[in-house]
C-alpha cells in the first residue's frame, strides 16, 4: 500500500515538474495543477494509511486516525483550486494581450 | 486589549469583506475604508509597540483553545516590528494609488486591504500551516495588484510570478506534511520543543522537511539561485503596487529568522542552513549590484536594489548572534522604507516623461525638477549607505558585526562594493533623467503629468521621503529596540513559554 501511494505521488511529482518545463502556458497549468495534487496526496498520508481506524470514538478501537492532515488538506486543495483558477484567468489573459501563449515571449 | 494581536488581520480583512459588500456604492466608499482601515492599523500599531517595548510576548489563542492544539498569533518583538513596517509602507502607497492609479481596474483597494491582512497575519502567526496559508493570502493579492492595470507586460511579468510561487506553495505543503508526519505538530515553539528530541532514524526525514521550509523562504525571499523572478515583476506593478511589495520580501527574510531561531539549534538540523545561506547571500549581492549597474530603467535598479538589501540579511541571518542581529533589524526597516520611497519616486519620475517613463533615455524635461533632484539624492544617499543618513549607520553596524574569516572579509569587500556601485547606479540614471537635455523633437515640450490627484501623489512621495530624516533622527531608539528585538530571538525560550506556558498539561 505504501509503495502503491509512493509511486503515485512520485509520478504526479515527476510528471508535474516536466510540464511546468514546457513552453506553453496550457502545459504549464496542466503540471502545476498535477504537482498540487501530489503534495494534497502527501499530506493527506501523512496522517498514516490504514483501512480500519475511525476518525470518531468508538468503543472497543484503540487506534485512531489523526483527522487534522483532512482539515490541513481541505485547505490547501481550496487554495490551489483557486491559485489554479486564477492562473488560468491570467494566462488566458496573456494571451489575448500578447497573442502567443509562450511562457518566455514570442 | 489582550486580543490586540488579531487586529492587524482582523481590520484590514473586515475592510476587505465590506469593500466587496459595498463595491456598487462607488470607489469613494473604498477609499474611505482603506484610509479608515490603515488609520487603525497605525493604531493598532502603536498599541502592539509599546506592549512589545515592555517585552511582553503578547499570545492569542484563536476560541481559547490551548496552543498546541489552537491557532496561536504571536506578538513578540520581531512581528510587532515587522507589522509596524507594513503599516508605515500602507499610509504612503494607499495615499499615491488614491491619486489615481487605483482607478485603473476593479477592485484595487480589496486586493490592497487582503494584501495587508495577508501581510500581518503571516508576521503574527505562531503556526507553520497558518503562515502557508498567510502566505496564499498574501500571494492572491500580490497576484491581483500585479496585474492591476492591465497591459502584455504586467500578464508576462505575473504568468511567472504566479507559477514561481505555485510552485514554492506545493513545495511549502510538501514541507509541511513531512514535518507534521515525523512531529505531529506544526505550531512554532512546539516544533522547536520537538526538534530536540527527534529520534535518529527520523533525522533524516525532518532534515529533509527543513530544507524544503529553507528553500521556500529563499524562492520568497529573492535569493540567488531563486531571484531572477524579482526584478521582472515588481517594476512591472505601478508604482504604489511596487511600493507595498517593498514588504514582501521582507515576509522570506521574516521567515527564515524565525525558523533558523527556533528550529536551527536544535541537533537534528545542525548544519542544515548556516553552511551555505552566507555563500548564496554572498552570491546575491553580487549579483543584484551587477544587476542594478546593468539595469536600463530606474524601477529595475531600485528592483536590483531592494535584492541586494535580502541578500545583506540573509547574510546577517546567516551570521547570527546578537550584535550582527541587531545591526539587521536596524538595517531592515531602513531599507525597505527607503525602496518603497525610492519606487514611488521612479513612479512620480515616469509619468513625467511620457513614452520614454523610467528608461535610461533623453526625454522631455520634468517638471519641478529642484525639489525631485533633492528629494531623490536624498534617497539615493540612504539606500546606497552614504553618510550621514540611515543606510550608513546601518551598515557601519553590520560591518562592525561581522566575524573575521574569509566569510566576513568577503562579506566586508561585497557589503561596500555593493555601495559603491548602487550610488554608481542611480548616479547614471538621475544624470540622464534630470541632466540629460531633451532630444531636438522634444525640446520644448514638457509631458504635464495626468493632473487629477497630482496633489495626493507628491503628497505621498513627500510623506513617504520623510521616512529619510525620521530614521536618522529615530536612530537611537530604532537601534535600542533592534538590540532588543535580537536578544529576545536569540533567548528562545522566551517565544516558546509565551506560547505553551510550562506547568500546563500539553
Amino acid at each position: 500500500m505504501e509503495l502503491v501511494v509512493s509511486l503515485g505521488i512520485g509520478t504526479l511529482v515527476a510528471g508535474g515538474i516536466w510540464l511546468v518545463l514546457r513552453e506553453r502556458s496550457f502545459s504549464v497549468v496542466l503540471g502545476l495543477t498535477l504537482m498540487s495534487y501530489a503534495a494534497n496526496l502527501f499530506i493527506f498520508v501523512g496522517g498514516r494509511l490504514g483501512s480500519v481506524a475511525p476518525p470518531l470514538s468508538f468503543e472497543g478501537h484503540g487506534a485512531l486516525a489523526d483527522p487534522l492532515p483532512h482539515a490541513l488538506v481541505l485547505t490547501a486543495i481550496v487554495i490551489s483550486f483557486g491559485m489554479t483558477a486564477y492562473l488560468v484567468a491570467l494566462a488566458l489573459r496573456a494571451v489575448a494581450e500578447t497573442g502567443s501563449d509562450r511562457v518566455d515571449g514570442p | 486589549m489582550t486580543q490586540l494581536p488579531i487586529l492587524p488581520v482582523l481590520v484590514p480583512l473586515v475592510a476587505a469583506i465590506l469593500m466587496l459588500a459595498l463595491h456598487k456604492a462607488g470607489p469613494v466608499l473604498a477609499r474611505g475604508l482603506g484610509f479608515l482601515s490603515v488609520g487603525i492599523l497605525a493604531l493598532v500599531s502603536v498599541l502592539l509597540l509599546r506592549q512589545a517595548d515592555g517585552g511582553t510576548v503578547l499570545v492569542v489563542n484563536l476560541g481559547n483553545w490551548p496552543a498546541p492544539f489552537g491557532i496561536a498569533f504571536v506578538a513578540d518583538r520581531l512581528s510587532v516590528l515587522m507589522v509596524s513596517i507594513t503599516t508605515l509602507i500602507a499610509i504612503p502607497a494607499l495615499l499615491s494609488a488614491t491619486g489615481g492609479t487605483d482607478r485603473k481596474g476593479p477592485h484595487f483597494h480589496v486586493f490592497f486591504q487582503m494584501q495587508l491582512a495577508g501581510l500581518n497575519g503571516a508576521f503574527l502567526t505562531g503556526d507553520l500551516f497558518n503562515l502557508f496559508v498567510f502566505f496564499e493570502v498574501l500571494l492572491i493579492a500580490s497576484y491581483g495588484l500585479l496585474a492591476h492595470g492591465g497591459g502584455a507586460a504586467r500578464a508576462r511579468a505575473g504568468m511567472h510570478y504566479v507559477a514561481l510561487n505555485l510552485v514554492g506553495s506545493v513545495l511549502f505543503l510538501i514541507a509541511l506534511g513531512l514535518l507534521y508526519g515525523m512531529l505531529g505538530t506544526l505550531n512554532l515553539a512546539d516544533v522547536a520543543q520537538r526538534l530536540a528530541t527527534v529520534p535518529p532514524e527520523d533525522a533524516a526525514l525532518v532534515r529533509t522537511a527543513l530544507a524544503l521550509l529553507v528553500i521556500v523562504f529563499v524562492l520568497k525571499s529573492a535569493l540567488m539561485p531563486l531571484g531572477f523572478w524579482l526584478p521582472n515583476a515588481y517594476p512591472a506593478a505601478t508604482a504604489p503596487v511596487a511600493a507595498l511589495f517593498a514588504v514582501l520580501t521582507k515576509v522570506g527574510v521574516y521567515a527564515l529568522l524565525r525558523l533558523s531561531s527556533v528550529s536551527f539549534e536544535a541537533p537534528v538540523a545542525e548544519g542544515l542552513l548556516l553552511p551555505w545561506l552566507m555563500p548564496v547571500a554572498l552570491a546575491t549581492m553580487a549579483v543584484a549590484t551587477m544587476g542594478a549597474l546593468a539595469a536600463p530603467r530606474l524601477a529595475v535598479v531600485v528592483a536590483h536594489l531592494l535584492v541586494l538589501s535580502t541578500g545583506i540579511l540573509a547574510a546577517a541571518i546567516a551570521v547570527g548572534g546578537v550584535p550582527m542581529l541587531a545591526a539587521m533589524l536596524y538595517y531592515l526597516p531602513h531599507t525597505t522604507l527607503v525602496t518603497a520611497a525610492l519606487f514611488l519616486m521612479a513612479g512620480r519620475i515616469a509619468e513625467q516623461r511620457g513614452p520614454a517613463e523610467d528608461r535610461f533615455v533623453r526625454a522631455a524635461r520634468l517638471s519641478g525638477t529642484g525639489w525631485l533632484a533633492a528629494g531623490f539624492l536624498a534617497l539615493a544617499v540612504a539606500v546606497a549607505g552614504l553618510p550621514p543618513l540611515s543606510g550608513f549607520l546601518g551598515k557601519v553596524m553590520l560591518l562592525t558585526a561581522a566575524p573575521a574569516g574569509a566569510m566576513g572579509y568577503a562579506f566586508w569587500t561585497i557589503l561596500i562594493v555593493s555601495g559603491f556601485v548602487a550610488a554608481l547606479g542611480l548616479a547614471r540614471g538621475a544624470s540622464v533623467i534630470f541632466w540629460e537635455p531633451p532630444p531636438e523633437s522634444l525640446a520644448d515640450t514638457r509631458v504635464p503629468p495626468p493632473a487629477e490627484g497630482a496633489g495626493r501623489r507628491v503628497g505621498a512621495l513627500l510623506l513617504a521621503m520623510g521616512f529619510v530624516p525620521a530614521l536618522v533622527l529615530g536612530a537611537a531608539p530604532l537601534s535600542a529596540y533592534a538590540r532588543a528585538t535580537a536578544e529576545q530571538i536569540m533567548a528562545r525560550q522566551i517565544y516558546i513559554e509565551a506560547v505553551l506556558p510550562p506547568g500546563r498539561a500539553p
